[in-house]
Parts: structure tokens; C-alpha cells; sequence
């Protein structure tokens, strides 16, 4: 198939940048996404032009490290995909694509369609973790969850931290991607000792990090790979308050 | 050099216990002035900087990804095995490494896995703590699961995301050591080549993959957590950026690289669909458990799959190997598969794959119970093809996965090199010729977390008198000018021919010639192709852009010249094991119906090679002795 491709070009997070247009003929409709830029890249190799910067890393759907802005959506058209398990076939012979980078007040552009996504992990440093240092540990059978407890933790802990909620947020919000880690460990025995502080410092570090307010219209769990739900922010919302509550 | 694998004596259950009783140790008020350099953040490398941080060590932590949680260990699916016993079905610390040292083909260090048995007790109570929610029971405790090559269930899991589940833990624990100020992330940033001062690595030269900067860093002691390098063969089960540079450029500054050619070729991964294609998505091996592998009876028979029937339909597993059917051990699959591909019976568009068939299985049990078991596998499969699994059969394909081999390693986790450290995959320590499935999630956890901190202090104690260590030295000098003499060298071929096309074609040699079935002619000829390219490659490669910031070509190309190197060693180490052993088969030795035949009279040793300067590697041998258990020969019929 033949594709126009117009794709963000940008030195650096100082520069301004600009869309750019490509043509690319012989795609195959078994490509994935990524595999496509690949083949632009090799005939921009070809030609000694600087190639067009993307991350990627286990194309598999789960380091979270692909981000893309596909045609106006976060990861693409395909609900709760990630963008290398995008295929071609999903696109049309001739069609025009338009590709950006992820965007967001907390996420500079590095270059192209790399941005840097440092501020998660600040969001995470705020309080994401239990303070278990290795050694520590009790029989893990001392600590029993139910069976349930155990797999909703996991719908919440599965988050990949791609950064598509907050790149498909009008508000750029992170609330969907914090609550997750709020949530995972809020159900589980052993986030309890930590759990008044923890929800507390990450939602500071978020406010001071730069990204939006959460309004509640939904867009994030539309885009979520991992299909983190709603009620997660609802938790989080609860756990905030309840820390407000108890500890002033 | 010798080698001393540092072995502690004492029976084997105690060696463990008397090496801690005997290591020296550093003092908490002296931890502050020790400096340690850990390279990678997955379960091996993210472990050990977060539990020596927490120690209250200064740890400088270094990896390419734009995050700690993007590394490689994310992508494990099945799970991680401990001798827990909770199933009361006979499991033990015993069986376990029983299990791991005739998995391997008795072809890994007795002591090394013995312990890593005895901790994947600790290891199991550790993730629970930090919150991986495994799997339970209803009655609230963990639940099992079993695993190829073993009589119990002793794997834990977290559904099909184990791996990540893990790695969110340990990069938990980082961002906490982030917050305390213990630990220094520098993401993005590869490291291109290490300092060695009399005698010891005391320091690395790294790229700031955004500014393109080349830098300094100086420590005490040097850990490598850096992984495998299968994607040598550029269509494999690992990540894209996945590469051997870190551990390769150690060897070529002294550490000695053991059984390199060692590589786990995964059974049922999915099918290359195309030239362009660049990744194997791996599926889970636990399908074999109620598919079938077949190939028509037929050469290139191009009816559809439901069109042809069972008279001419050939299980080979199943004729093959009787007892085991379609659970034989991912070696054996992934050579069954081969020989069938070469005999002309390969399905799909470019006669790559084999058929995994569930019709057998969704008229048993019915679809619903099919998808209950596999549902998400088979909804990843239909993302990525776009083919329905429960109407027609899947095409699947050996794939490469696991790297057995990597920089030699005495008891304590050290390289040949002083002060320089290896763990998880990028070592070779403890899983012989063939890894067993959720061993690798293990080995990098326990490697990282509980033997590395505790072996690293009895290096350490010893430097507590050193204090700052200058990075104003010759030695940091010449290291940082090999680093950009490299990078100038590569920015001045100004050739023709993209990276990822010389990759294809090295790993289309390799994945020929040195990965499930191997003779000494068709390595020759790699050889000679290997040099070939390499010389092509540096003649013509085509890297755009400058040094000045971002370049993902330079990058690709810095990995791709190390590969061209590590190539021809795996090569070299393949042709000089006489013998076939687990992953390693060699076509001269096999029994009449084409099974592996092992010498253990003359191969009974692990090869560690030395780098010579660019000629010919000097072999190290480390005789492998077998006290508490009894050799024997493998079979599956």
C-alpha cells in the first residue's frame, strides 16, 4: 500500500517544530506500526538524512516505552492497543496519516517523537512503593489475600506507564496513570502501614509536576492498553480524602 | 589467569551459610564513601542498586530506556519458580536444583545453583512484601503452577505478566532510593566502555543518548545487570535495543566470556511474516499443553489447514517423542520444528512455521474452557495477525530468547576482572546448556537482590581506605578517547546501506548456522561470512546525523559492531565443543534417530574465552564437578 506520512519534526524541547511530509510505497499490511517508521528510516539512512526519532523498545505491548500520537489519537485508532501492536492492515491504501508526538505540558519534547516522561517517575518517587528493603520480609504465606482482593490489585498494578492517558487527557492529567499505583496498593495488606502518606505526597508531586486537574470525562480508560478502569481514580479520590480526613 | 571459582567448602547445603559466616564485611558508617556503578535496571541490575542503596551505599544507576520500568525483564510471561513447597507435593531445595542441573544438561556450576534454589525461598517472601499481587487461592494463599521439565508446581505467577509484576517491585524500591537521595539515576545513557586502574574497574565511559555527551563516572566497584544479547539474531523474542555492548566491551577489556554460543531457542513464538518484520512475539509455552504441532504429511502442501486431513497430517512431536508428545523441553521442540521446515513441510507464506492445532482440544473441553485457559494469548495473537485461533490453527516459529551464556563468573558473582561484577542474564552461571522455564525471572532477582550485596562487601572492605576516586587519570583518558574515536570512525563511513539491513543478514547467518542445529562446515562458512560483513559494515553502513544529541542510527551501529564481533566468538566456541549438549546440537553428535549424544569424558567444562586483542581467543576451561548428583543422559522418548 501507498501512505502519506506527516510526521512532527523537532530538534529539540528549545526549537520550534513543524509537520513534514513523506511518501512511502510498498507497505505491507502485515507491518506493525512501528515496523512501517522502520521502513521510512532505512530509506531516510539510505539517502543520508537524519532519521525520524521514535521510542520503542520490546514491541510486544508492555514496557510502555512506544508512545505515538496516531491521526489525533493516543496509541491510534484501536481501542487499548499500544502502538506496535498496530498493524498496517488497520489503515487504508493511499490514506494520509498524521503522526505526533506524545503531548503534554509535563512531557518536553526531546526530539521528534521522543518526549521525556521523567515526571511519572517523580510521581512515583513521591510515595509509589512499599518500603519493604530486601531482607525485611515475612513468610509470604504469613500475609493471606483473598483471591479476588488479589486480582483486582492486579487489574490496577498492570499498568504499563505509557503516558496515553495523559497524552489523550484535554487536561493533561495523570490521574488515571497515579491512581492506578494509589489503588494497587491501597487493596493490599501490606500498602496499608504507608497508605495515609502515600496518596498525599503523589498527588502533591503531580500538582507540582505540571499536570492537569482530572475532570472526569473518561478518555484515558479509552486509551489504556491495559484497560486500568475509572473507579481507580475514584478510589484514589477517596483515599485522598480520607487522608485529609484522618491526618489533619 | 586460572580459574578460581571461589567456591566455599563445606557440604553443598552449607556452602551458602559458610561463605556468610566468612565474608568480610563494611562497616555502615564507611558504606557512604564507597561509590558502585550499576549498570541496567531490570530484575538483576535494579535489584542490586536498590538493596545496595538501601545498604547505604552511593549507587550510580545507568541504563538506556527513558524509565527503570522499561527493562527487559517487563516482558517475562509465566511466571518465577521457588521451592516453597506449598503444594505438599514433594518439592524441596533439593529437587530444585536437581531439577535446574539435569534442565541445563550438566553443563552448570553445582554450588551457584544450589544456591539459587536455597533463596528462591527468600525471594517469593521479599515480592510478596513489596506487593506483586501473584496469583492466589480462594483460601488466600499463594497458588502454584507447573512448568516444563519438572514433576511439581513450584512457579508463581502474576496471570501472564509476571515479569512486570517483579519489575514494578524492584523499580519501586529505586524510586524509593531515588527519594532518600541514596541513588543517582542517569536514564538514557549508554555505557560504552569501562576504566580499569592497576588491575581494577574503577570506572565507565558513558553517551547521553539526549545531549550526545560523552562522560566520566568513577566508583569503587562496577556491576553489570545488562541482560542477554539473542537479538544477535535481529528476529528474536527480546526488545529491540536489547544488546550485548555492556557485557562484550567488558570482555574485550579483560573479563573472560563463558559458553557464548549458548542460546535458547524458543519453540512457539509467532512466525516472521515479512522482510520488514522486527520482533517475534513470544507465546506462552503453556499452549503446548492442549495444542498440537503438526505439518502436512506432504511437501509444500498449500491446502488450508481445515481442508487437510488427519491421514495427512503429520504430529512429529507426537511420532517422535511418545512419553513427552508435545511437552517435550523448548530445545527439543524448537530442533523438531527445524527439521521438519528443512524437509520442505513448513507452513504459511514463506514455509517458516508449524501449526499449534486446538481443534482437538476445543471439541474435548469445548471453546469456553479453551478460552478460559488461554483467552488472552489467543487475543494477542489475533492483535498481531489478525487471525482467529479458535477457527484455524496458529503458525509458530522457533525463535531465539535466552542467552545461557555471558561473562564468566566465580561464586561471588565477580568477572576475571577485579572490582567488576556480573548478574542475571548477562552472566553465565546457572543454567548450563539450556535454561528451564521461570528460572530466568529467578536467577536475575536472586543474583541482584541477596548474593551480589552480600558478596560485593568482601571486595569492598578492602576499599574503604581509597576515598574519591578521580576521573582526571590517564586511564579515564584513553577509555574516553577509544569511546569517541569509535563514534567519529562510524559518523565518517558515510555509506549506503542502513544498520538494520547488515543486522538481518548477520542474524540470518547466525539463526543458519549457530543457533538449534550446528556442523563444523556450516560454521566455517559462517565465519567467513561474519568477516565479510563485518568489513561491509564498516565500509558502508549508513548513519545519518551527527553526535550532538539523539542519534538512534549511531546507537544501533555501536551494538551492531559489537555483534559482528560477538558473533564470530559464539561461532568459534560452538566449533570447539565436539559434543551436543542442551541448546547446543551439533550434527556430528547424535544418535541414529537424531538425538543429542554428550562427551562428558572431554567436555565436561565450561568454556570461558579471553579476548587477545582482536586474534584468536585463548580458551579457559573450568572443569565441572558433580558430587550430590548423578550424571545422566537426558531422554524424552
Amino acid at each position: 500500500m501507498k501512505l502519506t506520512l506527516k510526521i512532527w519534526r523537532q530538534d529539540s524541547a528549545k526549537t520550534k517544530g513543524k509537520l513534514e511530509t513523506y511518501n512511502l510505497s510498498d507497505v505491507s499490511e502485515d507491518m506493525s506500526f512501528l515496523e512501517m517508521l522502520d521502513m521510512l528510516n532505512e530509506e531516510l539512512a539510505t539517502k543520508g538524512e537524519r532519521v525520524v526519532e521514535f521510542d520503542h523498545d520490546c514491541r510486544e505491548g508492555i514496557c510502555g516505552q512506544c508512545s505515538l500520537v496516531i491521526n489525533g489519537q493516543a496509541h491510534g485508532h484501536e481501542s487499548h492497543y499500544t502502538t506496535c501492536q498496530t498493524h498496517m492492515r488497520s489503515f487504508k491504501d493511499g490514506e494520509t496519516i498524521f503522526i505526533e508526538p506524545f503531548r503534554a505540558k509535563a512531557f518536553p519534547v526531546i526530539r521528534d517523537l521522543k518526549v521525556d516522561r521523567s515526571s511519572m517517575d517523580r510521581i512515583i518517587q513521591a510515595g509509589g512503593y512499599i518500603s519493604a528493603f530486601t531482607g525485611m520480609a515475612p513468610e509470604a504465606n504469613s500475609i493471606p489475600i483473598h483471591h479476588n482482593i488479589a486480582e483486582s490489585a492486579f487489574d490496577s498494578a498492570a499498568c504499563i506507564g505509557c503516558g496515553a492517558c495523559i497524552a489523550t487527557c484535554k487536561n493533561s492529567s495523570a490521574a488515571l496513570f497515579m491512581s492506578a499505583k494509589v489503588a494497587h496498593l491501597a487493596k493490599l495488606p501490606q500498602g496499608q502501614v504507608e497508605r495515609l502518606e502515600r496518596v498525599a505526597w503523589m498527588v502533591n508531586a503531580h500538582d507540582d509536576e505540571g499536570f492537569g486537574s482530572c475532570t472526569n470525562t473518561g478518555a484515558c480508560a479509552m486509551v489504556c492498553p491495559q484497560e486500568v478502569q475509572l473507579l481507580d481514580i475514584t478510589r484514589m479520590n477517596y483515599e485522598y480524602n480520607r487522608s485529609l480526613c484522618v491526618t489533619n | 589467569m586460572a580459574l578460581n571459582a571461589k567456591t566455599p567448602k563445606g557440604p553443598l547445603k552449607d556452602k551458602w551459610q559458610n561463605y556468610l559466616d566468612n565474608t568480610n564485611i563494611v562497616n555502615p558508617a564507611n558504606r557512604k564513601k564507597i561509590d558502585i556503578i550499576v549498570v541496567g535496571s531490570g530484575l538483576s541490575g535494579g535489584g542490586a542498586a536498590a538493596t545496595l542503596a538501601e545498604l547505604g551505599y552511593n549507587v550510580k544507576n545507568f541504563y538506556f530506556q527513558d524509565s527503570a520500568r522499561r527493562a527487559h525483564s517487563v516482558a517475562a510471561q509465566g511466571g518465577v519458580n521457588a521451592a516453597k513447597n506449598y503444594k505438599n507435593d514433594g518439592d524441596n531445595i533439593y529437587r530444585m536444583f536437581y531439577d535446574t542441573i539435569k534442565g541445563g544438561d550438566y553443563r552448570s556450576r553445582e554450588s551457584n545453583v544450589y544456591r539459587m534454589a536455597q533463596l528462591s525461598v527468600d525471594l517469593i517472601d521479599h515480592m510478596t512484601a513489596q506487593g506483586v499481587p501473584f496469583g492466589r487461592e480462594y483460601s488466600g494463599y499463594l497458588s502454584n503452577r507447573s512448568f516444563g521439565g519438572v514433576l511439581v508446581s513450584r512457579t508463581f505467577y502474576a496471570r501472564g505478566q509476571t515479569g512486570q509484576q517483579l519489575l514494578m517491585a524492584t523499580y519501586q524500591a529505586l524510586m524509593k532510593q531515588v527519594k532518600v537521595g541514596n541513588l543517582t539515576e542517569y536514564k538514557r545513557h549508554e555505557v560504552l566502555d569501562y576504566v580499569i586502574i592497576d588491575g581494577k574497574a574503577r570506572g565507565v565511559i558513558v553517551r547521553d543518548l539526549v545531549t550526545g555527551k560523552i562522560e566520566r563516572h568513577s566508583a569503587h566497584a562496577v556491576v553489570l545487570g545488562t541482560g542477554g544479547f539473542g537479538k544477535i539474531f535481529y528476529l528474536s523474542t527480546l526488545a529491540m535495543n536489547s544488546n550485548g555492548s555492556a557485557t562484550w566491551r567488558a570482555h574485550k577489556k579483560g573479563a573472560y566470556f563463558a559458553n557464548p554460543s549458548w542460546t535458547q531457542i524458543h519453540p512457539t513464538a509467532l512466525p516472521q511474516a515479512g522482510e520488514h518484520q522486527s520482533k517475534l512475539t513470544l507465546m506462552s509455552e503453556s499452549l503446548r499443553n492442549d495444542g498440537r504441532i503438526w505439518v502436512p504429511k506432504k511437501k509444500d502442501d498449500d491446502r488450508k489447514p481445515g481442508d487437510i486431513p488427519d491421514e495427512d497430517r503429520d504430529y512429529y512431536l507426537e511420532r517422535r517423542y511418545p512419553a513427552f508428545g508435545n511437552l517435550v523441553p523448548r530445545d527439543v521442540a524448537s530442533r523438531a520444528a527445524k527439521e521438519r521446515m528443512d524437509a520442505g513441510h513448513g507452513v504459511g507464506s514463506l514455509k517458516n512455521a508449524v501449526y499449534l492445532d486446538f481443534k482437538t482440544a476445543i471439541a474435548t473441553y469445548g471453546k469456553d474452557t479453551i478460552k478460559e485457559r488461554y483467552g488472552n494469548l489467543f487475543t494477542m495473537y489475533k492483535k498481531i495477525t489478525g487471525i482467529d485461533a479458535y477457527s484455524e490453527p496458529m503458525k509458530i516459529s522457533p525463535a531465539a530468547h535466552f542467552s545461557m551464556g555471558g561473562l564468566w563468573v566465580d561464586y561471588e558473582l565477580g568477572t576475571t576482572i577485579p572490582g567488576l561484577y556480573a548478574v542475571g542474564e548477562a552472566n553465565f552461571a546457572d543454567h548450563g546448556a539450556n535454561r528451564l522455564g521461570a528460572n530466568s525471572l529467578l536467577q536475575a532477582s536472586v543474583d541482584g537482590n541477596f548474593v551480589l550485596p552480600n558478596t560485593i562487601s568482601n571486595y569492598l572492605s578492602n576499599e574503604i581506605r581509597t576515598g574519591k576516586i578521580s576521573t582526571d587519570s590517564p586511564e579515564f583518558e584513553e577509555a574516553e578517547k577509544t569511546v569517541t574515536d569509535q563514534v567519529e570512525k562510524l559518523l565518517a563511513i558515510k555509506g549506503t546501506m542502513p544498520v538494520d539491513q547488515i543486522h538481518r543478514r548477520l542474524g540470518k547467518i547466525m539463526f543458519k548456522e549457530v543457533a538449534m542445529s550446528r556442523n563444523e562446515k556450516g560454521m566455517k562458512w559462517a565465519i567467513d561470512e561474519i568477516k565479510k560483513l563485518r568489513k561491509e559494515f564498516w565500509e558502508n553502513a549508513a548513519i545519518p546525523g551527527d553526535d550532538k544529541g539523539p542519534n538512534s542510527e549511531l546507537e544501533k551501529a555501536g551494538r551492531l559492531a559489537d555483534y559482528l564481533e560477538i558473533a564470530e566468538l559464539m561461532t568459534v566456541d560452538a566449533l570447539d565443543r565436539k559434543e551436543s549438549c542442551g541448546a547446543h546440537f551439533r550434527e556430528e553428535y547424535q544418535t541414529e534417530d537424531g538425538e543429542a549424544v554428550r562427551d562428558d569424558k572431554n567436555y565436561m567444562y565450561s568454556a570461558a574465552w579471553e579476548w587477545q586483542g582482536g586474534k584468536d581467543w585463548k580458551l579457559h576451561k573450568e572443569q565441572l564437578e558433580f558430587n550430590d548428583i548423578e550424571v545422566k543422559t537426558r531422554s524424552y522418548k
